[in-house]
């Protein structure tokens, strides 16, 4: 049961930020900018590291949802976002990735545990300061959005089904517009600047 | 030095914000309508749970800017230095220290919020908005102080400083920057 009332039916996240659409919505943009928006790190290899971050965190909604969003970007496949959370650094995935992924878990535990060595380790493999930043901000913010979602003890039904579907449907259409569903209200409820 | 070429001068989250203005847009909005706007928490209240929080991650700029934003609401920087080190003695009211206790598990693990930690804070007249933002409030700031932190950015030690950005923030909240390249440093 989760601590506060929120209204009923909804899955994780959407429980609060349908509770609070004052800060769902600059959350929303959150996600959708980082996850989503053009960048040169593929939404998939982003996706990835929310839901490697969400796996150290322990939080079952955004882990299994994001790692849902992440292979519906991957082709589908289901295997690679398990063996990145098992073992990142024997999975399938480019160096480069793998040396984001070794800055985005020390983030986890504390911004502070980055050396200047894990960052040169990225640079070596490609990565540029866009990446980076992104990559210590994704890290960052799922921080955040599992606290939310734990801290609230939000409905998380175990429902592989459910959250494949879901994590189609986000890969295709992102984060502000799936929220619609959820928000109807969403434009009048905030006087976002 | 900070792990990326961020605008020189600019202290803290305002580089990363005007490295990245994409990203700062949202975070401004969401740090404002949690701290700033009308709430039947008070704005210092807030702060105080917003520098609670960035003092246990350790976040040398979010501890002392929110701090000084908490001390310009509160008019008490002793306040702001008890609620550090030890909040069950601050003259702070007991609904508040109820909050601060979730605001420290959610800093943790969200998932050590109780039962009971949530109906002694309804006990003391919390609402579930209240609530609501203090899970969001100390949620917020596992990111901020992480963000800050693990670009390495500038962090000056430098009071006076902090309490003109305190004053900045008390006042205007957090839309716009309330430190420009040009007046800083």
């Amino acid at each position: 049961m989760p601590h506060i009332k929120l209204p009923e039916g909804l899955q994780g996240i959407r429980g609060p930020m349908a509770y609070r659409p004052e800060t769902a919505k600059p959350l929303n943009e959150l996600a959708e900018t980082l996850l989503r928006a053009p960048n040169s790190l593929a939404a998939g290899e982003r996706e990835l590291i929310a839901t490697y971050v969400s796996y150290l965190n322990d939080c079952y909604f955004c882990q299994t949802v994001h790692g849902a969003i992440a292979a519906a970007h991957l082709n589908d496949d289901e295997q690679l976002v398990k063996r990145v959370k098992a073992d990142f650094r024997h999975a399938d995935i480019s160096d480069k990735l793998k040396a984001l992924l070794v800055i985005a878990s020390k983030v986890q535990k504390d911004g502070k545990l980055v050396t200047t060595s894990d960052i040169e380790e990225a640079r070596r493999y490609g990565a540029t300061d866009i990446e980076i930043h992104d990559t210590v901000l994704i890290a960052a913010a799922f921080c955040m959005y599992n606290r939310y979602v734990d801290g609230l003890a939000t409905w998380q039904p175990h429902d592989e089904d459910l959250y494949r579907e879901r994590g189609k449907k986000t890969a295709r259409e992102g984060y502000v517009t799936m929220s619609k569903e959820y928000i109807p209200q969403q434009e009048h409820a905030s006087q976002g600047a | 030095m900070p792990h990326i070429d961020l605008p020189k001068e600019l202290p803290g989250i305002s580089s990363g914000f005007a490295f990245r203005p994409e990203t700062a847009k949202p975070m401004r909005e969401l740090a404002h309508v949690l701290l700033h706007e009308p709430n039947s928490l008070a704005p210092g209240e807030r702060e105080l749970i917003a520098t609670y929080v960035s003092s246990l991650n350790d976040c040398y700029f979010c501890q002392t800017s929110h701090g000084a934003a908490a001390a310009c609401h509160l008019g008490s920087a002793s306040t702001v230095k008890q609620v550090k080190t030890d909040f069950t003695q601050a003259p702070i009211s007991e609904k508040l220290k109820k909050l601060l206790v979730i605001a420290g598990k959610v800093q943790r693990d969200g998932k050590l919020v109780t039962t009971e930690d949530v109906e002694a804070a309804r006990a003391l007249g919390a609402t579930d908005m209240e609530i609501h933002d203090t899970v969001l409030i100390a949620a917020a700031f596992c990111m901020y102080n992480r963000y800050v932190d693990g670009l390495a950015t500038w962090q000056p030690r430098e009071e006076a400083m902090y309490e003109k950005m305190g004053q900045h923030l008390a006042s205007e909240g957090y839309r716009k920057p309330s430190i420009s390249q040009q007046s800083a440093g």
